[in-house]
């Protein structure tokens, strides 16, 4: 432990938390000088449990669907006092105040051309309320707006694609990560800071309490998510696929298994194979696949 | 009866979150610690301190007993023992 960290212990984080690990690298790689804009979520609400803080940069919540637009705002300010050379601004939310009730404005930002990285932590439903369904919730979820039942198999709709629609704004540089691939995550902070213009990274962050794993499994968890393809690691410039991270993709039962989120699909094959098939475009649609190294 | 009813912002540092701990906390050997620093970056509460071999080990005031650092350290050396209420 640093003797004075950018992000402090003694936040109140369920233990094992992803969010947590990824919030940290991600304020780590951006260094000291960073205005962060957090819109309401998880990681507004353990971070800064009133009157203790874990930030050691300047950090301001507003509302649940603003960041992206307060973050602007700062932007604005710092260049007209010729400051914005210097310092870096993030917005930063889950996925329920980046992809349902944020979206406008971060498309707006993304419109405008502001100097700002958007990270989005996602935790693929809203689990500081408990666990309800938001867009970035996968296919056959167990949430509790979406319950299992004689008549439901969990969240019957797909993920929202908000890397593509980010992408789709043209902007100079849009990326997805994980809180399991450290350095890549932190790699891709760094060159996207280094970049002019708005900047959108969503980072894939296990929640031990919501998707119910075990608070040591976090990483494997978040691993598993990359190897099977039901979470590809991409990288776009200027609205072109320009990087992605190969893997040599795992059965998806392999993930569904730790998680008991997905456990009503184990029992039924039909729900498995349509998950297979998003894992199945996924790979053929960035060319995921790469052939297993031969056995020496 | 109450407390005071405006409190001064502080930093988090002051909530002791190992009070949370109720089964088993990690213990660091430090015998076959090579330096990668994996547990120093998986730390969702970043209280594991050290530099160099040998030399890290967790902050119980904050570890909140996840076992992360034990099921990514590449030398298992560190292990989940049982948690026993002291501080150190």
């Amino acid at each position: 432990m640093k003797t004075n960290p950018l992000f402090k212990p003694g936040h109140t984080a369920c233990a094992g938390c992803g969010q947590a690990i990824a919030a940290r690298l991600v304020i780590e790689a951006a260094g000291p000088n960073t205005i962060v804009a957090n819109s309401t979520g998880c990681l507004e609400v353990f971070t800064t449990a009133y009157p203790e803080t874990a930030w050691n940069v300047p950090w301001i919540h507003s509302l649940f669907e603003n960041s992206a637009a307060v973050a602007s705002g700062i932007e604005a300010a710092l260049k007209y006092q010729g400051k914005k050379d210097t310092t870096n601004v993030i917005a930063q939310g889950g996925d329920g105040g980046t992809a349902d009730i944020g979206l406008q404005a971060l498309s707006g930002m993304l419109e405008r051309g502001h100097d700002i990285l958007y990270v989005c932590y996602d935790n693929e439903s809203y689990m500081n309320t408990g666990i309800q369904r938001s867009g970035l919730t996968p296919f056959g979820m167990n949430t509790t707006t979406t319950p299992v039942g004689s008549l439901s198999m969990g969240n019957p709709n797909p993920k929202k694609p908000l890397p593509e629609i980010c992408a789709a704004h043209g902007i100079p540089y849009v990326a997805t990560a994980s809180a399991a691939y450290f350095q890549d995550l932190q790699r891709k902070v760094k060159k996207a800071l280094s970049i002019k213009g708005p900047k959108y990274i969503q980072v894939h962050v296990p929640c031990p309490l919501g998707w119910r794993h075990e608070s040591n499994l976090t990483l494997d968890v978040a691993r598993l998510a990359v190897d099977t393809g039901l979470y590809p690691l991409v990288e776009y410039e200027s609205g072109v696929l320009s990087g992605r991270r190969q893997i040599v993709p795992k059965p998806v039962e392999e993930y569904l298994k730790v998680q008991a989120r997905f456990k009503h699909l184990l029992k039924n094959p039909d729900e498995i194979k349509k998950i297979q098939e998003i894992a199945d475009n996924n790979i053929k649609k960035y060319g995921l696949k790469v052939e297993a190294a031969p056995q020496a | 009866m109450f407390g005071p009813l405006i409190v001064k912002p502080q930093k988090s540092q002051g909530v002791k979150t190992g009070a949370w701990r109720v089964q088993s906390r990690p213990h660091f050997l430090q015998k076959n610690c090579i330096a990668c620093k994996m547990c120093l970056l998986v730390c969702p509460e970043h209280c594991i301190y050290g530099d160099e071999k040998n030399t890290y080990g967790t902050d119980y005031n904050y570890c909140k007993g996840c076992g992360l650092c034990v099921k990514v350290c590449p030398k298992q050396d560190i292990e989940m023992v049982e948690e026993t209420g002291e501080n150190n």
